[in-house]
């Protein structure tokens, strides 16, 4: 399916790119812990300038999704699952996403999913299918 | 949450006139038109010869682009030649009413007396000259940047995806259903029908609202606005330079805007609760006045569930109990306990961009309403907002 890819950065690199060897990295404070998403090069909590990406599980729970139905492109294919996770070792990031490799009318709120990298030009957007075990 | 200021700046302003221009699917008429006969109506309204008018406000600004922003404070400047003592236009306030807000910081410092404050959409014509949708976010050509790179690579370009998702959080959580939910735009419609100049005006039924086409889980064809081109006019006024106009002036009792939470659509920690929550708070604690005291209510509703959600915020009910209020349609209703957008709100009339709203309530509160009229209308709430935008107005007849 067709997406808009975003336009690398500094600051947004290591999001869109961690995927090349299939691990999700999100920015974290090295001074006070706090994950900052979407990435800064400085802390809003305790303003260090050390932020850096830091690799998690990919693991996640659905908070919210929808299931959309609107072409609102003529090459898009739908219905398409859109949703929101919430990182289960980031607490309090959450990620708009695609769910993917599973029935729509599976998807549900609380459930458990795990990152999969779709390669995208140079960037690696990050979905997320049912967690297996 | 306590006021730090002493004074309640806003009852400094008042709204003397308002106006709109023709509204319609496809005018095929340009923003700037449409807002010069907005403005015109609003000053005669009021009384005001345009010679009068010293001051312009607008949302989102000019940005040239015909559909969402087609007409800037200074192309309304040139088209009526105006003395401007003041003037701003700009998206980055507490929602669509933010022109609003600005202008009554404007006349309360004494940068104005009258201010014509717009909002203006030719939506539909935009969407009938070109191939694509103008309130698509992250859609058009080129990589995406800024907030919208975190949503568009997966194809939630409309806000009907990320509202579906609020909503959709709400009815996990508070068992809200689609029959409660779609009471919204049947009372809308219902309204509508009253409403001379209100888009669709035929009935609708829950079996037509439980069998339309689904656009984005929860929501089907009518839980969504309908684009339109049209501009609606409201001229905030310096209470003391309004004493001798056409009309006892509408009084501002309290405006409601915070920015408390993440600003982000998908950041907020409680994603069954908007900007609203905040705006609704903080107009509340900058009045006496309570929920119980308000006639009629004005509710953005570019999506039936951000109505919802307003009403929630504004404390009409308390939190998670929606449903049971919304069960039936009577509550909200014309002849209910808070009749809700009584001129059919944009899922009706058209997406006037929160502009619509205000324009009615003021319609009310100065008993003009006609058919939809709410006996003895004395104080109203309009508000604008989805989403991290929020902003409200509680607004009192003289």
């Amino acid at each position: 399916m067709s997406r808009p890819v975003p336009l690398l950065s500094a600051v947004n690199e290591p999001f869109w790119t961690a995927g090349a060897d299939g691990v999700l990295r999100i920015r974290r404070c090295l001074d006070c812990g706090l994950w900052v998403h979407p990435p800064e090069l400085r802390c809003p909590n305790c303003l260090s300038r050390r932020v850096e990406p830091e690799a998690v599980s990919g693991r996640a729970e659905v908070l919210t999704f929808t299931v959309n139905h609107q072409p609102w492109q003529s090459e898009l294919v739908v219905p398409y699952v859109i949703a929101i996770v919430e990182l289960v070792d980031a607490p309090g990031v959450r990620l708009t996403t695609n769910i993917v490799n599973c029935p729509i009318g599976s998807v549900h709120i609380g459930m458990a999913v795990q990152v999969v990298f779709e390669p995208l030009d140079n960037v690696f957007l990050p979905l997320f299918e049912p967690a297996v075990g | 949450m306590s006021v730090a200021t002493t004074e309640i700046g806003e009852r400094r302003a008042v709204i003397s006139g308002v106006g709109q221009s023709e509204i319609g699917r496809r005018l095929f008429r340009s923003g700037t038109d449409l807002t010069v006969e907005a403005a015109l109506r609003a000053a005669e309204d009021a009384g005001l010869d345009r010679r009068a008018i010293d001051g312009v406000s607008t949302w989102p600004g000019g940005q040239g682009v015909e559909g969402m922003s087609p007409t800037g404070a200074t192309d309304l400047k040139e088209a009526l030649r105006l003395d401007l003592r003041w003037w701003s236009g700009g998206s980055e306030t507490a929602g669509q009413y933010g022109a609003v807000f600005n202008a009554i910081a404007a006349v309360g410092a004494g940068f104005a007396n009258h201010v014509v404050c717009f909002r203006t959409v030719t939506e539909a014509t935009a969407s009938a000259q070109m191939t694509g949708h103008t309130s698509l976010v992250g859609a058009g050509p080129g990589r995406v940047t800024g907030s919208a790179q975190w949503i568009a690579p997966f194809n939630a370009f409309s806000a009907a995806n990320w509202i579906g998702m609020f909503a959709q959080r709400y009815m996990h959580d508070f068992g809200l259903t689609r029959e409660q939910l779609g009471q919204i735009p049947l009372a809308c419609r219902r309204h509508a029908a009253l409403n001379p100049v209100a888009i669709y005006r035929e009935p609708l039924t829950l079996d037509d609202y439980l069998a339309a086409r689904m656009i984005s889980t929860p929501f089907c064809l009518y839980d969504c606005d309908v684009p339109v081109d049209g501009s609606t006019a409201v001229i905030v006024s310096r209470a003391d330079a309004a004493a001798d106009l056409r009309k006892p002036p509408v009084r501002i009792e309290a405006a409601g805007m915070r920015l408390t939470e993440r600003f982000s659509w998908d950041q907020r920690a409680d994603l069954t609760t908007m900007a609203a929550t905040d705006a609704a708070a903080s107009m509340w604690a900058r009045t006496d006045l309570r929920p119980a005291d308000v006639d009629v209510v004005e509710l953005y509703d570019g999506f039936s569930f951000i109505a919802l959600c307003w009403l929630e915020a504004l404390g009409f009910f308390p939190k998670g109990e929606a449903g049971s209020f919304l069960e039936g349609g009577d509550n909200i209703s014309l002849g209910g306990v808070l009749p809700l957008n009584t001129h059919g709100g944009q899922l009706s009339a058209g997406r006037l961009h929160g502009y619509g709203f205000l324009h009615e309530a003021c319609r009310q509160l100065w008993g003009e309403a006609g058919e939809r009229q709410v006996p003895d209308a004395q104080v109203a709430v309009a508000a604008a907002g989805g989403g991290p935008l929020g902003g409200c107005l509680l607004l009192t007849r003289s």
